[in-house]
């Protein structure tokens, strides 16, 4: 009678859904879809939207932004929110425009620029895991004290001259059209996917956002993993400080101001729960690119960008709201 | 009283009055009656907000959609002004007041329907709202000349030396303090923030309760819309540009606790007085106007980590219970 | 309308009331009546359908089929609201009560006195609390915040919640399970004023002595279904057991034959400021190690401790005789302790993730490289322990959260095998899950205790204790009360242990 001989035990198989199956009516094939019928209204709409250079320029538009939203994505699956992304980019650029005054050269801005990311990402850390304050509240604060220290330093004024082979981090390109942010933006796309679909660091961070207290009882050093995601966001916030600022030529603390609310909307019409626990890559960077293709395709028809911001929250709403609309008709229940 | 003393609202009071003793030090004449009230006045839209957001916060939910939902309000008076000068400025303050409703209401219903998170909710309501501001508007200003001087002048009149603005917030402040104490709603917004699962059992409906929340948080943004556009004279599409934080600095300050169930009215007006002295203080201290933004986000951060609340575990020992 | 000769009729009546969830059947068909000026006790184990029933009568789940009469009329109870109206009001079995509000409020949250515009009277809802709390024998100001209170006073409260209401049908669900000797006297007290106040009362209560004292009339619920009701003093207590548990104790038990090995763990002083205090014992390899005492006795928060999930104040482990230090559950899991927790839903499974994700989650080591996961690494190791299980699941890719509750705990328990571990601790691990799955879970811990494996097993079901284990260690209020071998240990002993009866039965 025992059931350790194996023979008695049914057959569970591994999968149950063809891959491609489930693929098909994945999230990230929604948003591929609306980003694919975009792309063609903006084509049919203007004859410049297919023309390289300004496609090319069109992904200034996301890039910065979506090296930051990776970054945030693992935080808010992870259960977390880092609001002060822009406040991080403000208070390292500044730091950068104070460090070139001195002629620090490009090597040295790069050094500072990581380093004041790090520096914050960790404040955010220490204040959220070491003391257990909600992400939320403490990130609206440290979103205030960085920028606001930007503001202290700078005032009314601007730092500007900042040595001319730092411009490349901005505005270089490596080959043809493509721009060095982009192949950043790639680059970090493909590392942070792997991070979060294929190592143990990132079945930790679901099981984490899943379920903190279950994600503990399995002997994950919760606080740990969510430290390293603070980190993580404030060296990419950095990182988008670098070439922010390296585009621009110039840092005025209201450098990215509100670009917390954009890249949150980036993570979460990418498809990650704001509750936390789900979400992909894949799905953030479909959702750069549309953001990015909205942006361009309305900007070529002269629609002002405020005009696009609705778009984008309409957007926001709908993909999520559409999905429970239709459950509620059909079960009368939303969940 | 010695449970007043204790609380969190008379640290944060002391803390107030320790601010305007010091800046009175360097300045004379700050801690003066007059000042004070100017200080109030500026501050009542603040206050305003701060408390239609209180209700939110203590239902578990955060509006951050009060900021545009206050400049498209405050967009659409000053152009129903510009155009058709006639219309008393009551009507317009209830134009005002619906519009508000509507939007939060609009909020609330996706919040309670849909069940979708709020903070995705009014992220997206707040670029939506701020975006039609500019549809409506075309881009385009409404200058001080192009308002008629009633609908410039109803927050400025001046009733027992106090202006019309400061009167309608203390206004608000007596309606919230009987309207949360006192009511069913009031008292069940704490139960739906402190223990939503709870409230189902002393029949609480938890969606609905939310959904007034932002309602009433949006009619008194909306409320806002005409007050600051009227006070500043200027409509544009980015009045109150990210002022939606500042709002939500202020409930934390005062101890609204963003995990629900937990503030107080006081709380949430003491900590709108407390940025709006900073504000003041600043300048007459001899500080530049630049330090406030780090002041109040330094002030968040050591109000939530005074604020902490350490989860109670059971206690089951005889001993450690007497 | 007294006790009559005449048959009364009942105030509240079930028929045929069958409540689903998903995976599971908690109540089938099931009928109950209660009668003005009575107290009719509710039985049964645990996940036998008593709080679900409580959840129906108080409007919080609807029944997918079935009537509610009330008075002989057919109603629905679709709001907690809607039942209060109809003089049903609950003292539930977990404090639904809110820490940030005042004792006076809590009491009256939802129904407060009104005073002028409607408004609540602050007043009166202080004084109409103090008159409450005077009435179930609490000496507790109104004004106090509840968090300030300890958690027999929080009870006592919510009783004084009950009474608020206008109430012709008072459930208790283990209304004395927190409360001290003296406080449930007065509750008893309180029960023959409700009783003579002409209230209906439904008894909902795990101690057989107190059933006998105050009942009038019992229903047993075994598995989801009614399955005895009648009077109290036509029943002697062994036979409510044995309607109760429905079989006889070794036909569901695997038989065991136990030789225990050399002691493989030691607790020595474990302590903590406010929840348990000085727990020592050790544990023998092999050995099945049975943790009885009533809800809130501190078991669950003393394995939790060991487990490092919480730190204690003061103690010290042995494993394997060297002194371990666990301050972490990767601690614990790394020298071979894990724990297999009550709550499956919030500290066991992660039910959004699928199937194979949960079991391999402390094991990521063993099936990785270098940090990269491995999936057929994952599937197979998921495989090996889940059909040693005899798991029943669509596939290994399927939502945890989608399997019924053995199966959920078949996944955890497959979880922390995995990990080959040396001692493995078991809280309820048979709590709401159905018969099948029982069983196999019997079995397959005395399979463990076999092959080597030492088993501390918590459990509140004394047949389960009995049954299962080869010594008992009972707990009350944070402390080891007493320790038995099992041979010839009775329920009477336990529940004497547990209770604090000793005293009382000398």
């Amino acid at each position: 009678m025992s059931i350790a001989e194996g023979t008695r035990a049914r057959h569970v198989p591994d999968r149950l859904q063809s891959r491609s199956g489930r693929i098909l009516r994945s999230w990230e094939v929604l948003l591929g879809g609306i980003a694919i019928a975009i792309f063609i209204v903006n084509s049919l709409a203007s004859p410049y939207f297919l023309d390289p250079w300004n496609l090319s320029d069109a992904t200034f538009n996301f890039t910065e932004k979506a090296m930051i939203a990776f970054a945030m994505a693992l935080l808010i699956i992870a259960g977390e929110i880092d609001l002060s992304v822009a406040g991080i980019i403000a208070l390292a650029s500044t730091a950068m425009g104070w460090a070139a005054q001195y002629e620090a050269g490009a090597a040295g801005l790069i050094c500072i620029g990581l380093g004041v990311g790090v520096i914050c990402g960790a404040f955010n850390g220490v204040l959220v895991t070491r003391l257990g304050l909600p992400s939320i509240v403490v990130t609206i604060g440290t979103m205030s004290l960085f920028r606001g220290i930007s503001y202290i330093v700078l005032g009314d004024q601007a730092f500007n001259g900042y040595p001319s082979d730092f411009a490349f981090f901005g505005r270089g390109y490596v080959f043809w059209v493509i721009s060095f942010e982009l192949v950043l933006f790639c680059t970090f796309a493909a590392i942070y996917g792997v991070i979060l679909h294929a190592t143990n660091f990132g079945r930790q961070i679901y099981a984490i956002g899943n379920n903190p207290t279950a994600a503990t009882f399995a002997g994950i050093h919760v606080a740990r993993v969510k430290m390293i995601l603070f980190l993580l966001t404030g060296v990419m916030s950095g990182i988008a400080a670098i070439c922010l600022t390296a585009r621009l030529g110039s840092t005025r603390p209201s450098i990215a101001f509100a670009w917390e609310l954009e890249v949150v909307t980036m993570v979460v019409l990418g498809g990650v729960s704001i509750l936390g626990g789900a979400g992909s890559i894949l799905g953030v960077v479909i959702a750069a690119l549309i953001m990015g293709m909205v942006t361009f395709g309305l900007g070529l028809l002269n629609v002002p960008g405020i005009v696009m911001s609705i778009f984008i929250g309409a957007l926001l709403i709908g993909v999520i709201a559409l999905p429970r609309l239709i459950r509620l008709s059909r079960t009368g229940r939303v969940a | 009283m010695s449970r007043f003393v204790k609380s969190r609202e008379a640290i944060l009071l002391a803390a107030i009055v320790a601010l305007i003793a010091l800046v009175e030090t360097r300045f004379t004449g700050f801690a003066a009656p007059g000042n004070l009230a100017r200080v109030f006045n500026d501050t009542s839209i603040l206050i305003i907000l701060a408390l239609g957001q209180t209700l939110v916060i203590l239902t578990r939910c955060i509006d951050l959609s009060q900021a545009s939902n206050l400049a498209l309000t405050g967009m659409v008076t000053a152009m129903l002004n510009a155009a058709h000068p006639g219309i008393p400025v009551v009507v317009l303050i209830a134009v005002a007041v619906a519009l508000g409703l509507l939007m939060g209401a609009f909020n609330g219903l996706l919040v309670w329907k849909l069940d979708i998170p709020p903070i995705v909710v009014t992220l997206g309501t707040l670029t939506i709202y701020r975006g039609i501001i500019f549809v409506v508007s075309g881009g385009a200003w409404v200058n001080s000349h192009e308002m008629s001087a009633a609908y410039k002048a109803f927050p400025r009149a001046d009733i027992l030396s106090l202006p019309v603005m400061s009167w309608i917030c203390i206004a608000v402040i007596a309606a919230f303090a009987v309207g949360v104490n006192r009511t069913a709603l009031g008292r069940a917004l704490y139960a739906v923030g402190g223990n939503p699962g709870a409230a189902v059992y002393t029949g609480i409906d938890v969606g609905r309760t939310r959904f007034w929340a932002f309602v009433i948080a949006g009619g008194l943004a909306g409320l806002c819309g005409y007050l600051w556009v009227s006070r500043y004279a200027v409509a544009y599409t980015d009045v109150a540009g990210g002022f939606e934080l500042d709002i939500v600095a202020a409930c934390v300050i005062g101890g609204i606790s963003i995990s629900g169930g937990l503030g107080t009215v006081t709380g949430a007006v003491l900590g709108a007085l407390f940025l709006g002295t900073i504000k003041n203080a600043l300048p007459v201290a001899g500080i530049s106007p630049f330090w406030q933004m780090a002041i109040s986000g330094a002030a968040i951060i050591v109000a939530v980590t005074f604020n902490r609340r350490r989860a109670p575990g059971r206690v089951i020992l005889k001993e450690a219970a007497a | 309308m007294k006790n009559g000769a005449m048959p009364a009729k009942p105030v509240l009546r079930l028929d045929g009331i069958t409540k689903r969830f998903p995976g599971v059947t908690a109540l089938s068909e099931v009928e109950l009546a209660l009668y003005p000026g009575e107290v009719t006790a509710l039985v049964g184990e645990n996940g036998a359908g008593k709080s679900t029933l409580v959840k129906i009568l108080t409007g919080i789940h609807q029944p997918d089929s079935g009537r509610i009469e009330v008075d002989g009329i057919e109603t629905r109870l679709p709001t907690a609201t809607a039942a209060q109206e109809h003089g049903i009001t609950a003292i539930h079995q977990e404090t639904v009560l809110f820490d940030e509000l005042t004792v006076a409020e809590n009491i009256f949250l939802g129904h407060a006195p009104r005073g002028r515009f409607g408004l609540i009277d602050w007043g009166r809802m202080r004084s109409e609390a103090t008159e409450l709390l005077t009435r179930v024998g609490a000496d507790i100001d109104p004004a106090t915040p509840l968090r300030d209170l300890g958690i027999a006073s929080k009870h006592l409260v919510a009783i004084a919640r009950a009474l608020s209401v206008d109430a012709r049908v008072v459930i208790m669900d283990e209304p004395t399970a927190s409360l001290s000797q003296t406080e449930i006297e007065e509750l008893y007290d309180l029960v023959e004023r409700l009783k003579s106040d002409g209230k209906a009362i439904l008894f909902i209560s795990h101690k057989f002595d107190e059933i006998f004292r105050i009942a009038d009339r019992y229903t047993v619920f075994r598995d989801g279904e009614r399955v005895d009701a009648g009077m109290i003093r036509d029943v002697t207590e062994d036979q409510l057991v044995t309607r109760m548990v429905g079989r006889s104790m070794e036909a569901i038990f695997p038989r065991r034959h136990s030789d225990p090995g050399e002691e493989i763990l030691r607790v020595a002083g474990y302590s903590h400021p406010t929840e348990f205090a000085d727990i020592n014992f050790g544990l023998r390899r092999g050995e099945i190690l049975g943790f009885y005492g009533l809800v809130g006795a501190g078991r669950s928060e003393f394995m939790q401790a060991l487990f490092g999930a919480t730190r204690p104040s003061r103690g010290a482990v042995k494993l394997d005789g060297r002194i371990a230090v666990i301050r972490s559950p990767a601690e614990a899991i790394a020298r071979g302790i894990v724990y297999v927790p009550e709550d499956r839903g919030r500290q066991g499974a992660i039910s959004a993730m699928p199937i194979f994700q949960n079991v391999t989650l402390p094991s990521l080591s063993q099936t990785s490289r270098n940090g990269f996961v491995r999936i057929a690494e994952e599937l197979a190791l998921a495989r090996r322990y889940t059909e040693r299980l005899d798991l029943r699941a669509a596939s290994l890719d399927q939502a945890v959260g989608n399997l019924s509750g053995g199966n959920q705990q078949k996944v955890v328990i497959a979880k922390w095998l995995a990990t080959k571990p040396k001692v493995i601790i078991l809280d309820e691990p048979t709590k709401g899950i159905d018969v099948g799955s029982k069983a196999a879970v019997h079995e397959f811990m005395a399979e463990l205790a076999a092959d080597g494996l030492s088993v501390i097993m918590v459990s509140s079901e004394i047949p389960e204790i009995l049954g299962m284990s080869d010594r008992v260690i009972v707990m009350r209020d944070g402390r080891i009360a007493a320790e038995f071998d099992r041979e010839g240990l009775t329920p009477e002993q336990l529940v004497r242990a547990a209770a604090g009866y000793e005293e009382v039965a000398a």
